[in-house]
This record gives structure tokens, sequence and C-alpha cells, in this order.
């Protein structure tokens, strides 16, 4: 009779920037199932959105995520331009696809160090951690800001991008392309890297059509979805650049993916500051009519998609946030089932997760048997209102 | 200052709880001990357990589920533990103070020593906060 063992991981845990709780059940070293309970990042952001105005609103879901913190409002000034159906300035289109593009950057070569660290292999975490400083050096002359850029706003962007600034951004970029072959030579040819992460993991390109993955998870598969090509947006349409796609679906190719993929990034950037039209930044959006807007942009991790509902007010009436990493995450059932233990952990972080941009609620009764939703919490907060007027005698 | 004081400041180590932060000051922190600011000439090392650490930095404005989490985590700590908090979420809970999820400031749960705001704060903030730290640890006015 086989024995199983459940192995906990988390939720506070030393490898995890973020809190989040995996069960693991094995059978000797096997992973024969696995559970995850997020909920620990939770800070109800779709709820304070409803009471913020459109444009304090863009800071807010800034928020979600400190690294696709251009993701999130990107998304969501598609999604209030999508309502009120204003064509944005050339100029502001191109400044928004920069610093999407600027930030692809330092999120994969952030993936890429932790990577390395989860494998154990430490040299690979400093260098492209100490490349990615690089990346935040030019984010920080183009925004003002390492993290978090504030540069999106609905109709256009809130601040432009100096003539001047153009040549040293150029000249940076260019210094870091040959420490980055360098990373791609290492990985691409080193045996140690190709023993740990060739073959194992494996998501099937079926798997991953069933599945819905998306961005780097589902183009390691060779699904080629990317909503930059599918759906074009800002000025992905009007530079030249390739989706990647490789085929076989385990941690090696989402590994090399992203590397290349950080090069495609700087094609774009480059294209897009040599080529940066002359005109105004800001089409002035001054009422939002009522209505429904969705946003789709391809975030780091895959396509983050908002959905704003309006009145015709300020605020919106609702915003829903769904971030790639929710799509993301059952593909563990397929890659993780089957696996060592110690293959798990960079199984689990191959797909790059962010919990904090997943973080959902769900409310429970005091025994933990009935499951509430929105509608059953509006009604119990009426029923409440409803006793205390009869207590006081109201009418 | 006694004997366990004065070793603790040559190679104060650290560990980090985030208590429903957005990553991004999580990150800054990692930053620090990567090559560019690399504090780990200064002996200060980022450990896995509380039980290692001498001070416990709190990131995130501390919602429901982090909260008796944090006040376990401080319990468990070898004393003297010293805590930092890091970014505007720790400190006031920033934007999210109106949410429903997010009741307390983090210093109404344990004693923060040492505020280091921003959001996120860049890494150059984070080392002179902890070296603020170190000073008022020398001084003798550092909460236990």
């Amino acid at each position: 009779m086989s024995k199983k063992t459940i192995v906990p991981i988390g939720p506070y845990h030393p490898l995890q920037e973020e809190p989040e709780f995996f069960t693991l059940t094995v059978e000797g070293e096997r992973v024969v199932d696995i559970d995850v309970r997020i909920g620990y990042n939770h800070r109800g952001i779709e709820k304070l959105s409803e009471s913020k105005t459109f444009d304090q609103s863009t800071f807010l879901v800034e928020r979600i995520c400190g690294i696709c913190s251009t993701s999130h409002p990107f998304a969501l000034v598609e999604a209030v331009e999508d309502i009120s159906g204003i064509e944005i300035p050339l100029r502001a289109q191109y400044i928004r696809t920069i610093i999407a593009e600027g930030e692809r950057i330092h999120s994969h070569l952030l993936w890429l160090g932790l990577a390395g660290h989860f494998l154990g292999y430490n040299t690979v975490y400093m260098w492209a951690w100490k490349l990615r400083e690089e990346i935040l050096d030019v984010m920080e002359i183009l925004s003002g800001n390492r993290n978090n850029y504030a540069m999106f706003k609905p109709g256009g962007v809130r601040r432009d991008i100096k003539s001047e600034d153009i040549p040293v951004v150029l000249k940076k970029i260019d210094s870091i392309i040959p420490t980055l072959e360098m990373l791609k030579k290492a990985i691409a040819d080193d045996p140690v890297l190709h023993a740990r992460t060739k073959g194992v993991g494996i998501l099937t390109k079926e798997e991953a059509i069933d599945y819905s993955a998306l961005g780097p998870v589902a183009r390691a598969s060779g699904v080629a979805k990317d909503v930059r090509k599918n759906s074009p947006y800002a000025a992905y349409d009007k530079v030249d650049w390739q989706i990647i796609v490789t085929p076989n679906g385990d941690v090696f190719d989402k590994l090399l993916l992203r590397v290349l993929e950080a090069f495609e990034s700087i094609k774009i950037l480059k294209a897009c500051l040599t080529a940066l039209p002359q005109g105004e930044i800001d089409a002035g959006i001054k009422n939002i009519p009522s209505g429904e807007g969705i946003g789709r942009i391809e975030a780091p991790r895959g396509e983050c998609f908002h959905y704003v509902r309006s009145d015709g007010t300020n605020r919106p009436v609702r915003h829903k946030v769904r971030a790639p990493t929710f799509m993301n995450l059952p593909t563990y059932k397929a890659t993780v089932v089957g696996e060592t233990i110690s293959d798990a952990t960079i199984i689990l972080a191959a797909i790059d997760p962010c919990y904090c941009c997943t973080e959902r609620l769900a409310v429970r009764d005091i025994k933990g048997k009935h499951l509430y939703n929105g509608q059953n919490l509006v009604k119990l907060s009426q029923e409440k209102t409803e006793r205390i007027r009869k207590k006081y005698g109201q009418k | 200052m006694n004997i366990k004081t004065k070793a603790l400041l040559k190679s104060p180590w650290i560990f980090h709880l985030s208590t429903g932060s957005c990553n991004n000051c999580d990150i800054e922190l990692l930053d620090c001990l990567t090559p560019r600011f690399d504090v780990e000439r200064f002996g200060i090392q980022l450990v896995g357990s509380i039980r290692h650490a001498d001070i416990l930095v709190v990131t995130g404005s501390g919602n429901r589920q982090a909260m008796e989490r944090v006040k376990l985590v401080y319990e468990q700590a070898p004393k003297p533990c010293f805590v930092v908090a890091i970014g505007e979420c720790s400190l006031s809970r920033g934007m999210f103070i109106d949410s429903y999820n997010c009741p307390l400031p983090i210093d109404k749960v344990i004693p923060v020593d040492i505020y280091i705001p921003g959001c996120p704060p860049k890494p150059e903030a984070i080392i002179a906060g902890v070296v603020k730290l170190i000073e008022k640890v020398k001084q003798g006015a550092a909460k236990k």
C-alpha cells in the first residue's frame, strides 16, 4: 500500500516574496497532487476602485502589482478609452509602448534571476539583477521613478519624453545588449541548467490550449498567442517585431523564451524611441459617457484584462481585473503532478506567478460550509439594516 | 550596550515578511542584496527563518489574513528583535486606508523602530534606514 504525505509550502516561505500556500501531496518523492491557496495579499482593490475617479484609479491599479505596474494602468486606460471611443495622439501611443516594453525587459530579467535563485544557481541571479539595474535607470530617466511609473492617464500620458534624453537612453540600451547576449549563451549552453530544466514540467500544446494558458507560458508550449499581435494596441502594429515561440513547453523553453523576448522588447524600444513622432500627448478626455469597456494588453506574464462599467459619472460602477496568473495557475495540475519534489519549486516558479495580481477573496460562513457570493452579501447587509430599523422603530 | 547587542550590530540578519504588499518594496529589498547595492558587504543578510533574524522587515498594508501571523512571527523572534517598516502601505496603509481588508496599520500590532517611506522606497533609502536603526540601537533608544 502506498503512503501519501502532505508537504506544506508557505504561506510565509523564504523562497517566495509574497505569501501563498501550496499543499503538495507526495508519494515517496513524486508529487501526486497539488493545491494552491491564495488570498494572503487581498486588499480589495476592485471595490476601492469604485470609490475613486477614473484618474485616481490608474494610480490605484498601479499598486496591484509592483512588477506589472504598467500593465494594469495600461489595461484600465484602454478600457476607459473603449467606453469614450476617443482617439489617442500618436506620440502618446508611442510613449505608452516604450514604457510597457521597458517594464517587460525588467520583469523578464527579474524572473530570470529568481529562476536561477530557485535552482540554487545564484550567479545567474546576481548577473540578471545587475543587468536589470541598467533598465531601471532607463526607466528612471524616462519616467522619474524606478518602479510605479505613473505615466498613464485616460486619454494619453502624463509626462512627455524629452528629446535630449533619447540619445542617452539609446546608448544605455545598447550597452546592455552584450551582457544580455552573454546571459543568453550562458543559459543555452550551460550543462547544469540543461540537466535541471530540460524535460522538466512539460506543458504540452494541447494542455496549454485546454487550460487557456496565457503569455510566455502558452508561447513556450508552441501556442503563438500574443495580444500585441492578435489585436494590436498602442504602437505595436507600427514597428517591426516577431512573436517568439518555443515548441517543448518545459522549464528550459520558458527560460529561453523570456530571454529571447527581452531581445524583441529591446528592438521595439529602440524602434519606438528613434521613430517617436512629434505632437500632443493628451487627448483631453473631459467626460466619460455611460457604457461598458474592456482593455486587453499583453503584460509580461500574459494577457491582462480589465472591464469597466460607467454610469456617466466620474467613477466606475464596476471594475473587474483579471490578471494573467489567474489563468496560468491551474496549469500546475498538468506540470507539477508526476515530477519529483525537488523539481517542484522551479516548476511552480516557471509560470512567473504573481499572486498579488491574482488575489481573490471567498466568504464562507463560520462553519466553512456555505459560500457567499456578492449578491448574498448585499442581501445579508440589507437584512441587517432591516433588523436595525425594526429595533429603532423606523419605517 | 551589552555584548549581545554589540555582536548583533556587526551583522544584522534580516527576515522579510510581506503582509499583503504589491511586491515592489519586497523587490527593492532584494535589490539591496544584488551587486549594485550589495549590503552583504556590511554583514546584512536575508535569512529563511525568523528564529535566525535580528531585524524583522515588514512590507505591505497588513490585511486581515496577515495580522495574526505578523503577531505570531514577532513573538517567535529571539529578542532583541528590531522592526523596520518599509513602504507607504506598512506606514499608514497608503491608498488602501479605506479598504475593507486592511483594518490596522502595522505599528498598532507590533512595535516598529524605523519607518522607511516611499512607494516603493529606493534601495538607497532602505540602506539609509537600516543605518539609522543601527545608530538608534547604539544610543539605546530602540524598542525591543
